[in-house]
């Protein structure tokens, strides 16, 4: 039996569990004497708050509590800034954060105002209709251009605007390289990223003992050991006397690790006064407003160049919505900033943001986390002036790939890790030109124009963007052999199905030489281990997995020093494989594992100083900065010329992650991007109307792509190792969801010769009525 | 639209299930408006769990006998108005009778829908984008509808009175589809834009066309979804075709005939009223309706010759 | 107002369950927390997601769109009766597991159950007939290819 399995397509350890309905989601929790908890919500987006009476809902049978701000005293605050404004030069960031209960002013739709404990949740939403409030509507800040415009209703007075941040950056001298360029082309960009939409809405159960003076709560975050943290805090209570719990999450995608939401805040400190468990979980409904999520920015971006294509500099000034609170800081703009420049040289960068409160759901990353808008504009631009300069969009973007010897390459700009923006390795050429293989891109025109012969419209896209992944500050693991024999792997970030039950266990199967449905992977609960950060920005695999590692090769070295001093012979003598430690060439002469396990853990005699008992070790792992990965997407799409409706014929994807722990798992991630991004360029669109209502507010209406909207696609990679990490790998978790925006422009400009109709699409999301207007618009 | 930013399980209701017509009738007599019947429950139910629906009373009418099921008689074909979707579907004897009826059944949401969601509760909750009370107009089909101490019989055409507002008085209840025969060289064809297979129609069409023994187009029957409050009955806009040759040669030299169809398109985009929705402008659904008007009824035509 | 209680005798994967509920009571909450058959998840609450489908006498309903009052008398099948008592997988779970057809595992239970009753019915099907039958069931990690390839190697393992 092969031990080697980093690099294997292994099947999943975890799939058990989910395939016979036995995998612990946080509703399925069941506490004797639970509670339940309902929200009243506000149903406009902005209203100073006269008055809220709950007496009716009290007298209700079957409800126990109902809570408004003042009652919570003290225990009522802002949340914490997660992510503090970076190390920018003359950067504006005016802190405004959620909090739990709405106090004087609501200012999104859904921000909660009530919360209503009963014995069932039918009957706390019956309570809900009970509870008398008065608001005093105010004008609502949708429109980002009129929310900065003199005389706007402001989202919070005291901050004088609705600025919420002002960021510049750039590198070298764009008005030079404008000056000096032979084509300037400018154009104003809207995109809009939608919401994450997991199948599993949020939910939180908070169980308070106060006998043995534990909180244990089960969320369903991506980040359980900052939760924990952050609510022992706020709790008054240390650290060790509560427990986060993030048991099988049905989906993160980025909004499940904002944090604090007012519900994660609420539940344990109803369960500390009731002294009763407290469950709530969100509906469908309140996701639309109660969960982050992403929406839109306005570009106002121009490309410099010389006439073979060549980018001389970029300069770049957009708005973003960042929603009525900024707890997450600036991490979604300034990745649309950095992620913008792509795997281009751009010698001059000019860029400037403006983050504007609205009164709309706050806004936190969601997979991709910006990067999509920075990629859109910038694959735009080339696409835009490839048309004018009369270039192939092919060769306008090859001729500006940064070539492979330049890496470290360094793009100065301040990332979302607070470093100079650099990525550390890359190889883009080939991934191209595998793609283009891949689609069929010589033979396109002649197929393309067969087509047309037959009255089909055909249409072909290629989209290249870089992603940041793997960044710090660090993750840990716990890594032990038991007496059995089998492996456990403790971390502290929290899995949603990325495979990490199977891909942390390959790791350590590889290092200790055992199989891999032998190693047992705990994720997600703090009792079992303390330190960490969470799962985001694709770097669960790189930061936890290296972690991992380093962890296993301590416990290998440890079994083999024992080994060796039970054979009394040199380490280089021995092998580890198959759960065994055996001396080469003599397979008779051997230890299990477990039992190497025990006898590291003696009843009799001392443990040395300096060592240990057992077979065990914790390792930490914090990239110095983050690892950039990079993909190249193609696609041929159909258009119905009359109707505008699309049907994608054919979906390349060739990427470039560095080391491939799983190919399997990585393919499932790639798949699942790819299709979230066909949501967000043709289907997800967040329709609010001019007062912050949203209009859509259900899946009926919120369209995310089913079976017969996603194609299959075709996979292909390269593999550039990162150099920052001893396992060579990037993170990929976000990388299908990245460039769907401008291939889809693309393709359905070619399929319906737009560009030669003067029609240019510089908005997605796009849709078959979008097209039609568009369309009798440029016929004007 | 706009919800109640709170809340997903129903309101509470008296739920009776009834054991017969008579007992569900006289139920629905006593309780009016108060009461809703409950046959799929796929429109119903989840109104229901938005507390947008709050129905003091809940008649589950699913185990009543002798309401499911195709009978024919006399030169009529009549559906029970609880015969799930499902099982129409796969009727093939239904289906070839009438053939718009199985084409737009895959554009009912899914699969699982299909299987509880039922043909008289489509049409007694008369959504404006539904394609079956589009389809029952095309066809010329008639409602009976009963009430305890009353039947009467009411014309595909005068049953929808608006968005979700049917003819049904409070104390009635839609007993029974009737379709009549269909006429022998009938040719027809259902289309229909939605943004994913199974949503709510954007814009659809029913077109039948009929040709007498000559080949010359003696009916063209043609009704639209999802366009206006109400399924549109736009029959006259082909007028102008009745009496044209649309026989197999007239059409494949298509000159004539395709310009004839185009201007029934034209002239049908005038006679609806869209209003446009989050997923399309009126705009939009008027151009749409009319290149389905104009697909739909030259695959009619194709297809009479197919015997279709 | 009382609430309006009924007793209602259902048999879930076989077994007679007889419990005195509320009429409103949806039978997705029923299932799960009165039967404490978790394994049939929830979604959406108005019909769209599929997450919680069960099968209705055989055929795949969503059981956030009936009232556990209503499956009185009737055969409900979860995901928690479909793989063998000594644990062997139904063919769909093992060509799932084979297939990486599930990566949070929260719409997998429908899909499961959607899917089992679609080849029971279609065991040479297109992969348009499966994308087809595959369309009332949303999921958000997969991208669907998977669980396609899965249905297919299923149904061929199925034909024997």
């Amino acid at each position: 039996m092969s031990t080697r399995t980093f690099g294997e397509p292994v099947k999943r350890n975890e799939d058990r569990k989910l395939l016979t309905g036995q995998a612990l989601f946080v509703d399925d929790v069941e506490l004797p004497g639970m509670l339940h908890a309902a929200f009243l919500r506000s149903q406009v987006a902005h209203a100073r708050i006269l008055k809220i009476d709950v007496s009716k809902a009290l007298q209700r049978p079957g409800v126990v509590a109902a809570y408004v701000a003042d009652d919570l005293g003290a225990y009522w605050q802002p949340g914490p800034l997660l992510v503090p404004p970076p190390p920018i030069k003359d950067i504006v960031f005016n802190k405004r954060t959620q909090v739990p209960l709405a106090k004087d002013k609501v200012r999104h739709v859904g921000e909660p105002l009530v919360i209503v404990i009963a014995e069932s949740r039918y009957v706390a939403e019956d309570a809900l209709d009970d509870i008398d409030v008065e608001l005093d509507q105010l004008p609502a800040v949708v429109d980002l251009e009129q929310g900065l415009s003199d005389g706007s209703a402001l989202v919070h007075e005291d901050v004088g605007s609705n600025v919420s941040a002002h960021v510049h950056q750039s590198k070298g001298n764009y008005a030079a390289a404008a000056a000096a360029a032979d084509r300037i082309v400018k154009r104003r960009f809207r995109y809009e990223h939608g919401m994450s939409s997991p199948i599993e809405t949020r939910g939180v159960v908070a169980q308070w003992n106060a006998r043995a003076n534990q909180m244990t709560i089960w969320d369903t975050t991506q980040a359980p050991v900052f939760v924990r943290n952050g609510l022992a805090g706020m709790l008054g209570l240390n650290e060790r006397n509560v427990r986060v719990i993030a048991p099988f999450v049905g989906g993160g995608f980025g909004p499940k690790i904002m944090m604090f939401y007012p519900e994660e805040v609420l539940l344990p400190w109803v369960s500390m006064k009731l002294n009763r468990p407290v469950k709530w979980i969100e509906d469908r409904l309140e996701h639309f407003f109660a969960t982050t999520q992403e929406r839109g920015q306005i570009h106002d971006a121009e490309m410099a160049l010389a006439s073979d294509g060549k980018i001389l500099g970029i300069k770049d000034v957009f708005l973003h919505d960042g929603g009525a609170y900024d707890p997450y800081g600036l991490t979604v703009p300034i990745n649309s900033q950095c992620t913008l420049l792509g795997p281009y040289v751009v010698p001059n960068y000019d860029s400037t943001f403006t983050q504007v409160f609205t009164n709309l759901p706050i806004v936190t990353p969601y997979r991709g986390a910006g990067r999509q808008h920075g990629v859109f504009v910038m694959e735009r631009l080339l696409d835009l002036a490839a048309h004018e300069l009369g270039i192939d969009p092919v060769d306008i973007r090859r001729r500006n790939l940064i070539p492979p010897d330049a890496f470290p390459y360094n793009n100065e700009i301040i990332y979302q890790d607070f470093a100079p923006l650099r990525y550390d390795s890359g190889n883009y050429e080939p991934v191209l030109d595998q793609a283009l293989e891949a689609i069929g891109y010589k033979t396109f025109k002649d197929e393309q124009a067969a087509a047309r012969q037959q009255g089909r419209h055909l249409g072909i896209g290629i989209a290249c963007y870089v992603e940041g992944t793997g960044i710090g500050p660090y993750e840990g693991a716990k890594v032990q052999v038991q007496s059995n024999g089998k492996v456990s792997v403790a971390t502290g970030i929290g899995t949603q199905g990325q495979g990490h039950f199977t891909v942390f266990a390959q790791i350590a199967a590889d290092q200790l030489g055992v199989a891999v449905s032998d190693v047992d992977v705990i994720t997600g609960d703090t009792d079992q281990f303390y330190w960490g950060a969470g799962t985001f920005a694709s770097r669960g695999a790189v930061v936890a997995g290296n972690a991992v590692n380093e962890a296993s090769k301590v416990v290998r070295k440890k079994a083999l020093k024992l080994a060796s001093d039970l054979f009394e012979c040199s380490e280089d003598d021995l092998v580890l494989e198959n759960g065994r430690v055996s001396i080469v060439g003599i397979p008779q002469k051997f230890v299990k594992l477990g039992d190497l396990a025990s006898q590291a853990n003696p009843m009799r005699g001392a443990v040395e100083p300096g060592t240990e008992p057992g077979l065990e070790s914790t390792q930490y792992f914090g990239p110095k900065m983050g690892a950039t990965a990079n993909g190249v997407h193609a696609m041929i799409v159909e258009m119905d010329p009359r109707t505008f409706e699309l049907k994608i014929l054919k979906y390349v994807v060739v990427h470039d992650c560095g080391t491939v722990i799983n190919p399997m798992i990585l393919a499932g991630q790639i798949h699942g991007g790819v299709a979230q991004g066909i949501g967000n360029a043709f289907y997800e669109k967040l329709v609010f109307d001019d007062q912050g209502q949203l209009l859509n507010a259900s899946l009926a209406d919120y369209l995310l792509p089913t079976a017969l909207e996603v194609p299959r696609m075709e996979l292909g990679h390269t593999v550039t190792k990162s150099p920052l990490n001893p396992l060579g790998i990037k993170g990929a978790g976000e990388a299908g969801a990245i460039p769907a925006g401008p291939l889809f422009a693309q393709a359905i400009e070619d399929a319906l010769d737009l560009k030669g109709r003067g029609v240019e699409l510089l908005e997605i999301p796009l849709s078959p009525s979008r097209l039609f207007e568009l369309t009798r618009k440029a016929q004007r | 639209m706009t919800l109640p930013a709170s809340a997903m399980k129903p309101a509470p209701f008296k739920y009776i299930a009834a054991t017969s017509l008579a007992h569900a009738l006289a139920l629905k007599a006593q309780h009016g408006d108060d009461a809703k019947f409950l046959a799929g429950g796929q429109s119903l139910i989840p109104a229901m769990n938005f507390r947008l629906a709050r129905p003091a009373v809940l008649i589950d009418i699913n185990a009543i006998e002798g309401l499911a099921g195709v009978r024919s008689h006399a030169g009529a074909v009549g559906i029970g108005p609880l015969t799930r979707y499902r099982a129409l579907q796969r009727d093939e004897a239904l289906t070839k009778l009438y053939p718009l009826i199985g084409e737009a059944l895959p554009h009912i949401a899914h699969p699982q829908i299909r299987n509880r969601g039922t043909i008289g509760g489509n049409l007694s909750h008369a959504d404006p984008a539904s394609e079956l009370p589009a389809i029952a107009i095309a066809l010329r089909g008639r409602f009976r509808v009963q009430a305890a101490k009353r039947e009467r019989w009411v014309e595909a055409k005068d049953f929808f009175a608006g968005a979700l507002t049917t003819d049904l008085q409070p104390d009635e209840m839609l007993v029974e589809l009737e379709l009549p025969s269909p006429k022998p060289r009938t040719g027809s064809c259902f289309m229909e834009i939605a943004r994913r297979r199974g949503d709510f129609a954007i814009a659809g069409v029913a077109a039948m066309v009929t040709l007498d023994e000559r080949d010359a187009c003696a009916e063209v029957r043609l009704a639209l979804c999802g366009v206006d409050e109400t399924p549109v009955d736009a029959s006259s806009a082909a007028d102008g075709l009745i009496g044209q040759n649309l026989s197999e040669q007239a059409l494949s030299e298509q000159a004539l005939s395709e310009q004839a169809i185009r201007e029934v398109a034209a002239c049908l985009q005038k006679m609806i009223a869209p209003a446009g929705n989050v997923h399309a402008t009126a705009d939009y659904q008027r151009h749409v309706a009319g290149v389905l008007a104009e697909r739909a009824l030259s695959t009619a035509c194709q297809r009479v010759q197919d015997g279709r | 107002m009382d609430a309006d209680r009924h007793e209602i005798t259902v048999s879930v994967n076989g077994i007679h369950y007889t419990r005195h509920i509320e009429s409103r009571l949806l039978l997705s909450d029923f299932l799960r927390h009165d039967l404490g058959l978790a394994g049939t998840h929830v979604g959406c609450e108005h019909g769209v997601c599929g997450a919680c489908t069960v099968l209705l006498d055989g055929q795949p309903v969503r059981s956030c769109l009936m009232l556990a009052v209503q499956a009185k008398g009737h055969e409900i099948s979860t995901v928690e009766g479909l793989a063998g008592k000594d644990g062997a997988y139904h063919p769909l779970q093992q060509a799932m597991h084979d297939h990486h057809g599930l990566q949070c595992g929260y719409c997998t239970p429908g899909i499961l159950m959607t899917m089992t009753a679609f080849l029971d019915e279609n065991a040479s099907p297109s992969e348009d007939e499966i994308r087809e039958a595959l369309s009332g069931n949303l999921c958000r990690c997969t991208g669907y290819q998977n669980i396609v390839d899965a249905v297919m190697t299923a149904a061929m393992r199925m034909r024997g």
